[in-house]
């Protein structure tokens, strides 16, 4: 059970009752649809989790650059790019792995194992994801690094925002704007390589010869990173954004979020370095955990929509405690229950292991091991049997009859396949690939990394002609692996 | 201007317009609107000046981009024609077998067929060439004119009973109708018939038509049946028949002599196309195989 409470917010006192007239009215009463943006300045803080965050963001970017230039030896004309996405071949390479169109349930498999761990690690600690891993996060942190660089830190910003136009300003805002846009083209630009091989690509690109969607998934994603790192930041988070909204139903008062623990810094206010501590909180209201949050809430207000669960806010109390001589962890990673439990006298207990983690942890090996088991069950070969609808049969001169099939192997190897093909459930009957002599087994060669499509004819000789339709087997043996495929064999209406 | 009236309950101001006594609140536009408007505006200014707009009173004003639909279309159709000239060519220049077994020429040469066929050929023979009473199956090893890719091309060319002056032609008389024959007459022949595709039929009919088959129809078909190609004379001992298996159907072509008529393709088709047409069937037919055996099986 969640148990929250919320000290912190006082019960506003109009609160009471309410008349329908008075709702009436307040129904009536002309609104606006849009809310203004109300600016935020985080300040820039020091500290264990702003440190981490930097390391993250620094690994994520260099992964996201990095990742296309990394080469892959492949046999033959294959793309030697380790990570890549080829529509025109209608493959995704990612290092020793290739995947054909049909196999993108693999993906997905990693999208349902994502969403899985996704709900695992919020069940468990919070929206992780959200503070330190989130493109939108990663870059607005950059974007703001940026800022800071042009105009200084959070009262400086806010100075230079209320001043009137100056040179100064202007060189300062237009640095700023040129950077992000700079830095924006380089997330769209390097975004494409991911689709085409890089080398060739970013020499294409500049002299005009690169394909057209090339130029334009640049120019889309140059001008969303600009739009919503530099501009919509928080409101990406708060308003598009739909995981906000879905975190609530996998957080419970056993996650670790970041957490102001109230039962210590209530009741909070200022305090002098000579006043005792006895009979109040530790919080000293200094208001530094709001203005160094980047979504511009208070965490003292309790578990919120909008928090991304960064921990700067730590960082920022942390280096007041150590200031105004606490101990820190005024604000920590904590439990809603480890509070209450606290807040009631009793000792905190950490529960990890709970059924809601239980379930998500076994849906998550569940997915992992039937991954594991498609990739290590994959096949080099895939057949398809398709039979010929129109016409399904063919009566030949002296009886006999003929239905034709295309079979479609699909080599997903790199070498040749010698192929042998057999046919069974007809008795007595005939293969033939047309405009050859007939042959049992068939034997084929399958070229690599392609579908190969085979025409074959099989014929049930006049003599054993039977009725209707009856079922019959494709077997495809290549080395040591069999297929069987099931079809059909139709013997169509008899003649009189 | 007096003053404006404003709206008690939502404090707007109404248009002053007033029907039975239900006035109209005039709300401004809201502003995403006006600005959506404001661009289109300014997307006409420049679209004026970069694409054919105004009329004038001699044609109209071009645009600084000089884009015309006219032109655009007879360029791209230039550039098919173009495109496909090019697999014209090849296939102008391969022989037939040559098409055959090139596998990229003979892919290019199965599009170009099974698109002309599913225009032009499969309202009679099927869209799967499977034929239907009357048209040949053309999927089967059975051919009234001959099945190698040169016969086949040539029929497709010159047609059946065609206005083409060498059309392939043959002539099943009616029997009965013309009163060559009398019913009786026609009865055992068809039971004569029946006996050559070696199924049981009345024996003492079938001695009876034996100098009637032999004085009428072993001319085209030859004394034992199996049909003369050079003729068109369809072989009578083999599973196949044109015009259906059973005694009344036989019956019915001895007694009103059913011919089909293909048209000639040669002037509708370029050469071209009608060589890619004749690997298309030939290849969906089994592509070599023999033309129908022709063993005798006389009664």
């Amino acid at each position: 059970m969640t148990i929250i409470i919320d000290r912190t917010r006082e019960r506003p006192a109009t609160a009471g009752p309410v008349s329908v007239a008075e709702r009436q009215r307040e129904k009536a009463r002309p609104r606006g649809l849009y809310q203004a943006r109300v600016p935020i300045y985080p300040k820039l803080v020091h500290g264990r989790w702003r440190w981490i965050k930097w390391a993250l963001l620094i690994l994520m970017l260099a992964i996201y650059y990095i990742t296309p230039w990394i080469r892959w030896e492949r046999p033959g004309a294959l793309p030697d790019q380790a990570v890549l996405v080829d529509f025109d071949g209608g493959r995704f390479y990612f290092f020793m792995i290739q995947l054909w169109p049909q196999e993108v349930y693999f993906i997905t498999g990693l999208l349902v194992i994502s969403a899985l761990a996704l709900f695992l690690v919020t069940a468990l600690f919070g929206r992780l994801w959200c503070g330190y891993a989130c493109p939108q996060t990663v870059w607005t942190d950059l974007y703001i690094y940026i800022e800071r660089m042009f105009e200084g830190d959070r009262n400086a910003r806010m100075r230079l925002d209320a001043a009137p136009m100056s040179f100064n300003k202007l060189w300062r805002k237009t640095g700023k704007h040129l950077v992000w846009i700079g830095v924006a083209f380089g997330t769209g630009g390097a975004w494409i390589f991911y689709f085409h091989d890089a080398p060739t690509l970013i020499r294409t690109f500049w002299v005009g010869t690169a394909p057209m969607t090339a130029y334009v998934s640049c120019a889309l994603l140059t001008f969303t990173t600009y739009v919503f790192a530099g501009h919509m930041r928080e409101q990406v988070c708060t308003y598009m954004c739909p995981w906000p909204r879905i975190q609530g139903a996998m957080l419970d008062d056993q996650s670790f979020q970041v957490t102001y623990r109230y039962d210590r810094g209530e009741p909070r206010g200022p305090h002098k370095k000579t006043e005792s501590w006895e009979g109040r909180g530790d919080c000293i209201d200094c208001n530094q955990c709001v203005v160094v949050c980047p979504m511009g809430i208070d965490i003292r207000n309790g578990a919120q929509l909008e928090c991304i669960n960064c921990g700067l806010c730590i960082d920022a109390c942390n280096e007041i405690m150590d200031k105004v001589g606490r101990p820190r962890g005024l604000i920590a990673y904590d439990t809603d229950a480890a509070v209450a439990a606290r807040s009631c006298g009793r000792k905190p207990e950490h529960r990890l292991i709970r059924p809601r983690t239980l379930y998500y942890g076994l849906a998550l090996l569940l997915v992992g091991g039937l991954m594991i088991w498609g990739f290590s069950t994959r096949e080099q070969l895939g057949v398809h049997a398709l039979r010929d609808r129109n016409p399904a049969w063919i009566r030949l001169h002296d009886g006999a009859v003929r239905n034709g099939y295309t079979l479609k192997i699909a080599n997903h190897g790199f070498e040749t396949a010698a192929v042998e093909i057999r046919y069974a459930g007809v008795p007595g009957a005939e293969l033939r690939i047309p405009g050859q002599p007939g042959a049992d087994p068939l034997r084929v060669e399958v070229e690599p990394n392609r579908v190969t499509p085979l025409r074959i004819f099989v014929t049930a000789p006049a003599d054993r002609v039977g009725e209707g339709s009856r079922d019959a087997t494709f077997e495809i043996r290549s080395g040591d692996e069999t297929l069987t495929v099931p079809t059909a064999f139709d013997y169509g209406s008899q003649p009189q | 201007m007096s003053e404006r009236e404003r709206d008690e309950h939502s404090g707007v101001e109404t248009t002053g317009h007033e029907w039975d006594g239900i006035k109209e609140l005039d709300n401004p536009l809201p502003r995403w609107w006006l600005w959506v408007f404001y661009g289109c505006i300014a997307f006409a200014v420049i679209y004026w000046v970069l694409m054919p707009a105004w009329p004038g009173v001699r044609g109209y004003t071009p645009g600084v981009l000089n884009q015309s639909d006219r032109v655009n279309v007879a360029r791209d159709l230039n550039a098919l024609q173009a495109r496909r000239g090019r697999g014209e060519a090849l296939l102008m220049t391969a022989s037939l077998d040559q098409i055959e077994a090139d596998p990229d020429l003979q892919a290019h040469a199965l599009a170009v067929g099974q698109s002309v066929f599913g225009d032009n050929c499969a309202s009679c023979h099927g869209v799967g060439g499977g034929g239907a009473s009357g048209y040949p199956n053309l999927r089967d090893d059975v051919w009234l004119w001959g099945g190698s890719l040169a016969e086949i091309e040539h029929t497709i060319r010159v047609g059946v009973r065609s206005a083409h002056p060498e059309t392939r032609m043959s002539q099943m008389p009616a029997f009965g109708r013309d009163g060559i024959l009398n019913a009786g007459q026609v009865s055992d022949l068809t039971e004569y018939v029946v006996a050559l595709s070696g199924r049981q039929a009345d024996a003492a009919a079938v001695g009876r038509a034996r100098q009637l088959y032999t004085d009428n129809c072993a001319v085209c078909h030859t004394p034992a049946g199996v049909g003369d190609r050079t003729l068109g004379a369809p072989n009578l001992t083999d599973r196949e028949w044109l015009f259906g298996s059973d005694r009344d159907s036989i019956r019915g072509q001895i007694q009103n002599g059913r011919n089909g008529v293909m048209p000639t393709w040669e002037g509708r088709f370029s050469p071209a196309v009608i060589k890619a047409l004749a690997v298309y069937v030939h290849v969906n037919a089994g592509g070599g195989e023999a033309s129908g055996a022709r063993e005798a099986a006389a009664p």
